[in-house]
């Protein structure tokens, strides 16, 4: 299938999703949805760096959190106008902000983009562990700068006030959803277009072999910059909404260590190798924790994500797709 | 004044980085000598402490010598994990990814049950010494600092003479630098490993006691220690316990002093910058080769 | 032949190559000229820094001191996939197939990165299938090309290894103990494969413990111990001199 197909069929399928739940007319689904979406997002993310080239990262609630904290700094900078700017350049500026969210989404992704770069060029070169131990690092450096930040709240947390209505869409966390719908065919339409390009071959040679890669004319760390570009670039789009989403900030859910766990366990019990797996993993975890908060605790349905993702990485390490391939090439063969 | 607050702020410092060399030991061991990436210690660490609070709680025992007896338990629970680990990725060859998976599940598992048991509330242990302190002029030595302290460094003493002097210590250096030697000792190599790691899952039981002595805890106090742990064991040049030692006493001190003077929340990031630094400049630690 | 060769300017020149690990001096101070077309082999006793010359010219390791001039060119501080695309080629001792990928797909790898980020037009997929049969073919994989890396026997595994290097059309081959392990047959396959491989104009530097097959293989021999060069020059010569038995009977 041609890439525009796809996004074609991706888009149609969003539609029917959006119209679904329009009819229904629960605001809860639109909720519940929105972060199922954001889960399909963060795993897509992570499973290009992670499931591609085989480099783990465990810092994905950190580059989610720049996301969300660039979306608190723009907005609170668009509150504060004219505290913030001399006179005379008081009027061009409020020509631009408040910035509206699609462009700040942009603008989280350029900055976790550029983290994930720096944080790249500083570990790459080495052994593929070293760098998932600094993505750790990497979370708690942000969280303490972040919690000492008096500008976007601090420890205290900062509120972002939606507007009750938005034209077209009505009640704005349909817009919200929206916008996540948008960004769940840009991460997947990305992913499947890496797959099936000559960067894909690239990503998996260096998953099977770096020093064979290297020997094959491949430049592992420029491939490995880029991973960790696109992929930190969209797991910072993915936390960008959420400030709107919860209307209240504070370190502790931004970097909540659930994105983290969410993000490794997704791709793994789906499958890593294609951009199918991290999105039915998501589904499926997602929608299960959804429906687990409501009747259980939430503190339960994170104990079964962990066991589910041990079990799965013992048991069946190719994932659910994996499975599901095993099990149709048996059955061709009898 | 300002000096005395420096004083005691390395004092501090020095007591903590004791209590950090007993957190690392575990790491030291199982990342620096058995190449495995066992990133759920501090899981168990925590898992440690809860274990010292629930018999101080009905039996009001000393936590330290709760944590000497529980020692067999976390050696057994070692050599479980150590053996589904190889099982189910060593043997395979060089699948990091899921081995990483594996034990970032563990960790995530356990912090979770602990929660869903113990609840988020803070939990402390009763023991006399609690509340003491000793005092030489202005330099001041809090009691329940000192005894974890000095328990970890004798602890650390211990296993650094173990690792040197015992057969079954050269033999786990011999896993991390020449396979070869090992096969010419006629040890087997996988249960080598297994009994280091079960030594390096032991050492959390001590931690454990040590962190709850010091400080309250609840169960995602696991998560500071993850890369301050990395950040020290990476300092010290990977497999070398004096060299983890040395560097858990700089990291204790650095991070008092930052907290004395620039506040206590600017502590975590001290260690983890300076791990992103170690790594992005001299990866093979400050006292590697 | 020798004599004609070196009057040209050499492909590969390295000079006072050196390189240590900790205290340990793996190369010290070996200095190596290679003329275009020549086929040489490369031995030494375990240890004696072979391997580490290998990974020092082709970047996988880089020397502390000297330098290596490959084809004119001074590529000290390039990084491997820079010297692979300059026309260094090498294959892995142990093979290091990529095992989520089929044979072919293996040889794709090089013609995708190496050839096609030298030439202009790119290659077309039809043009890409083609070059992968036809070094599939060189190597007798061509029935294996759809099998995946698991699938191959040890042979098989180092054939496709030297095709992969091949793939990207270098000017010189390092082949790293292509040979280690296998049965009488299979090594006088390997070295007729490499000699053809050395007519269709690449240079190669054969690196090699079974003795039949330097001897056959090489026009020229050069000897290493403790990273040093201590005997370079005819095969016949080489191998009756005496510092070269007495370092092999030493071991």
């Amino acid at each position: 299938m041609r890439t525009p197909a796809f996004i074609l069929i991706l888009t149609a399928v969003a539609a029917a999703l959006y119209f679904a739940f329009s009819y229904v007319g629960n605001d809860y689904l639109f909720f519940a949805g929105y972060t199922v979406l954001q889960y399909i997002v963060l795993a897509t993310a992570w499973n290009i760096l992670g499931g591609y080239c085989g480099y783990v990262n465990f810092g994905s609630a950190g580059f989610f959190a720049i996301g969300v904290y660039t979306t608190v700094f723009l907005y609170t900078v668009g509150q504060q106008i004219e505290d913030l700017v001399p006179e005379f350049m008081l009027a061009p500026m409020q020509l631009i902000f408040p910035l509206p969210l699609p462009v700040m989404i942009m603008v989280a992704g350029v900055v976790a983009g550029f983290i994930g770069l720096g944080m790249g060029y500083l570990t790459l070169r080495l052994r593929g562990v070293f760098f998932a131990i600094a993505t750790l690092a990497l979370t708690v450096v942000l969280e303490t700068f972040i919690v000492n930040w008096s500008f976007v709240g601090g420890s205290r947390g900062a509120y972002v006030i939606p507007p009750n209505e938005v034209p077209i869409f009505g009640h704005f966390i349909n817009f919200l959803f929206v916008l996540m719908l948008v960004l769940v065919i840009l991460a997947l339409t990305t992913a499947r277009l890496i797959e099936r390009s000559k960067l894909g071959v690239g990503f998996a040679t260096i998953r099977d072999d770096e020093l064979a890669a290297e020997a094959s004319g491949v430049p592992t760390l420029r491939l490995k910059l880029v991973a960790t570009v696109v992929s930190g670039a969209l797991m910072g789009m993915a936390g960008a909404p959420f400030p709107f989403y919860i209307g209240y900030v504070e370190p502790a859910s931004a970097f909540n260590l659930s994105y983290a766990v969410n993000s490794i366990a997704m791709p793994m019990i789906g499958g890593t190798t294609s951009w199918i797996g991290p999105l039915v993993g998501a589904l499926l975890l997602g929608t299960l924790q959804q429906v687990a908060t409501v009747t259980i605790s939430s503190a339960v349905n994170l104990l079964i994500v962990g066991l589910l993702l041990i079990f799965f990485v013992i048991i069946a390490p190719r994932g659910i797709v994996g499975l599901v391939q095993d099990q149709l090439r048996k059955r061709s063969k009898t | 004044m300002e000096f005395d607050l420096l004083i005691n702020a390395i004092i501090a410092g020095l007591m903590l980085g004791g209590f950090y060399a007993a957190v690392t030991a575990g790491i030291s061991i199982s990342f620096g000598m058995l190449d495995i990436v066992n990133i759920a210690h501090p899981g168990f660490i925590i898992l440690g402490s809860y274990i010292a609070y629930i018999v101080n709680v009905h039996f009001g025992v000393d936590p330290i010598l709760i944590a000497i007896v529980a020692l067999p338990a976390f050696y057994a629970l070692g050599s479980i994990i150590y053996q589904v680990y190889y099982q189910s990725f060593e043997k395979h060859g060089q699948d990091s990814l899921r081995g990483l998976a594996f034990f970032f599940g563990l960790l995530f598992v356990t912090e979770v049950a602990l929660n869903l048991v113990f609840g988020v509330d803070y939990r402390t242990v009763e023991v006399p010494y609690i509340g003491g302190s000793l005092s030489i002029g202005a330099m001041e030595f809090p009691v329940r600092m000192l005894v974890p302290c000095l328990v970890s460094v004798a602890m650390f003493g211990g296993l650094i003479l173990f690792m040197s002097r015992t057969f079954i210590g050269r033999a786990v250096m011999a896993v991390s630098q020449d396979p070869q030697a090992l096969q010419l000792m006629a040890v087997d190599p996988i249960r080598i490993k297994r009994i280091a790691f079960s030594i390096s899952i032991a050492t959390a039981s001590m931690a454990g006691a040590f962190l709850i002595t010091i400080q309250p805890v609840i169960p995602s106090s696991g998560r500071e220690y993850i890369g301050r742990v990395f950040a020290i064991c990476v300092l010290g040049g990977l497999g070398s316990l004096p060299g983890t030692l040395i560097a858990a006493f700089m990291i204790g001190v650095i991070e008092s002093i930052t907290s004395t003077f620039y506040g206590p929340s600017w502590a975590p990031a001290v260690s983890f910058g300076l791990l992103l630094l170690t790594l992005a400049v001299r990866p093979s630690g400050l006292f590697g080769r | 032949m020798t004599d004609a060769a070196t009057m040209t300017e050499p492909l590969l020149h390295i000079e006072q190559l050196g390189k240590r690990f900790g205290g340990f001096i793996a190369l010290d101070g070996v200095d190596l000229s290679v003329p275009k077309g020549q086929r040489l082999g490369l031995i030494g006793p375990n240890g004696s820094g072979k391997s580490t010359l290998v990974n020092c010219i082709c970047g996988t390791l880089q020397n502390e001191t000297g330098s290596v001039t490959f084809d004119g060119i001074k590529v000290d501080g390039m990084v491997a996939h820079q010297r692979t695309r300059q026309g260094l080629a090498r294959s892995f001792q142990l093979p290091r197939p990529f095992r989520s990928m089929t044979v072919a797909e293996n040889v794709r790898v090089p013609l995708l990165y190496t050839v096609n980020a030298r030439s202009h037009p790119h290659l077309s997929e039809s043009e890409l299938d083609d070059r992968c049969m036809e070094l599939l073919k060189l190597v007798t994989l061509d029935a294996k090309a759809a099998k995946y890396t698991t699938d191959l026997t040890q042979v098989e595994m180092r054939k496709l290894e030297l095709a992969r290097a091949m793939a990207a059309e270098p000017k010189l081959l390092i082949a790293d103990e292509s040979m280690a392990g296998l049965s009488h047959s299979e090594v006088e396959d390997i070295v007729a494969l490499l000699i053809r491989m050395n007519e269709r104009g690449v240079t190669i530097i054969m690196i090699e413990h079974i003795m039949r097959a330097v001897m056959t293989f090489s026009q020229r021999l050069v000897v290493l111990v403790s990273g040093k060069k201590i005997a370079d020059g005819d095969p016949q010569d080489v191998i009756q001199n005496k510092e070269v038995v007495g370092a092999y009977l030493g071991q």
